[in-house]
């Protein structure tokens, strides 16, 4: 279990130290642990992306700052449902941003899935886990490869409360060649994940 | 637990899914196919690991000093998080009976005609989706589309010119289509449609009937 003090390692608010890192642990010394260090360190990480995802989205950044606060308590509140079998610590993340968001706008709850019956084995597959991280990274790196202006049509698009074909219309991107490499990489996550 | 769907969401329904675009009445059968199709299930994860990806390679934005101090204390103040068991041998997903208030016995069905019955959930945003049930070898008027229409069958089967659907099964139709679906001897078929855009029938009665029913 990895449990570092926050306040003798340089803060990396900001930097790109994102992806490769393997927040699993982390989530795991809150949920065991109730780990505020560990917190402390998810919350540097993770709390100005979800502001930064939630002002791309279109709230104003007061708007922004109180959600992504809730996120992160939410992160805390229900560490114990984390599966990192499932969806790595970013995914599910961004899952939750996004739920509050649409709560926010509507005033109610997004339709969820139900939830699949679980299965004989208490703990997830540790093998399971390391397959989604590794395919999740790979995503991430194949998004942050892309062409600095392409990668923004994409965010921009992607964040704006705008559908697909909308997007294609609007952009007018190369979308081929982006759309192959984005496919490629999920084609990948989904055999992971089936 | 049903056999696997054979007919599926589109690739744009997914997207649109996951990275929260889609109005809640089209989420609502998305969250609902998604609840008995493993595939579809995987590639709406799929969307939300690219959605994440772009949330972590996006600019980050600072937040405010005392920040995490203040998420620490509304998780004091939180309540107890409770997880509702789901009910056995339920007809409806968990996503419907969220709507709905329970299973299929909470339905408010209005009868409109020839033994078919609806109910057209709450939903707010854009579009509109009903519960609708449909006695075993009836025929929905036969009507085309001015958007998007998906289809999600509950209990039961359907079969119109592009096949035929049983539960789990998820028909997407735009503008283009028109037919005529016929519930399938046997059970009573219960679908779940949104819609974005009235139906248009083409049989007259049903025309004259139509701004009642709200479709």
């Amino acid at each position: 279990m990895r449990v570092t003090a926050t306040d003798e390692e340089p803060r990396r608010r900001g930097a790109a130290s994102g992806p490769a890192e393997d927040w699993a642990p982390v989530m795991a010394a809150i949920r065991d642990a109730r780990d505020t260090a560990a917190f402390a360190r998810l919350f540097d990480h993770f709390a100005p992306r979800v502001k930064g995802f939630l002002i791309k989205s279109g709230s104003d950044a007061a708007a922004a700052e109180d959600c992504a606060q809730d996120v992160m308590a939410v992160c805390w509140n229900r560490a114990h449902l984390y599966d990192p079998s499932r969806a790595s610590v970013a995914t599910w993340i961004f899952t939750i941003a996004r739920n509050r968001r649409i709560d926010g706008l509507r005033k109610s709850r997004r339709p969820e899935p139900e939830d699949l019956p679980w299965g004989p084995e208490a703990e997830p597959d540790p093998e399971d886990a390391l397959a989604l991280r590794e395919a999740s990274q790979e995503l991430a790196a194949a998004v942050t490869r892309l062409p600095e202006a392409q990668r923004d049509l994409i965010v921009q698009a992607y964040f704006a409360d705008r559908s697909q074909s909308e997007i294609a219309a609007q952009t007018g991107l190369p979308l081929g060649t982006i759309k192959s490499r984005i496919r490629l990489a999920l084609a990948r996550l989904r055999a992971d994940m089936t | 637990m049903m056999t696997q769907p054979n007919h599926h969401l589109t690739d744009a329904l997914i997207a649109d899914y996951a990275a929260g675009r889609l109005p809640e009445a089209f989420a609502v059968v998305v969250a609902a196919h998604v609840s008995y199709c493993d595939a579809c299930r995987a590639a709406v994860g799929a969307q939300e690991a690219f959605g994440a990806a772009l949330m972590e390679t996006a600019e980050p934005v600072a937040m405010s000093a005392g920040a995490m101090q203040a998420a620490m204390s509304r998780i004091l103040a939180a309540p107890p998080l409770r997880v509702a068991a789901a009910p056995g041998g339920a007809v409806l997903p968990a996503p419907v009976r969220d709507i709905v208030g329970g299973d299929l016995g909470a339905v408010r069905w209005r009868p409109v005609g020839m033994g078919v019955k609806q109910a057209v959930l709450p939903t707010s945003g854009a579009g509109s989706v009903r519960l609708l049930s449909i006695p075993p070898g009836m025929a929905m008027p036969e009507h085309g589309h001015r958007g998007r229409e998906i289809t999600l069958v509950l209990q039961g089967a359907y079969a119109d010119a592009d096949g035929t659907y049983r539960a789990g099964d998820v028909e997407v139709a735009g503008d283009e289509v028109e037919h005529t679906p016929v519930a399938e001897p046997g059970e009573t078929c219960i679908c779940l449609a949104a819609t974005d855009a009235p139906l248009r029938f083409r049989a007259l009665i049903p025309r004259l009937v139509q701004p009642f029913l709200g479709i």
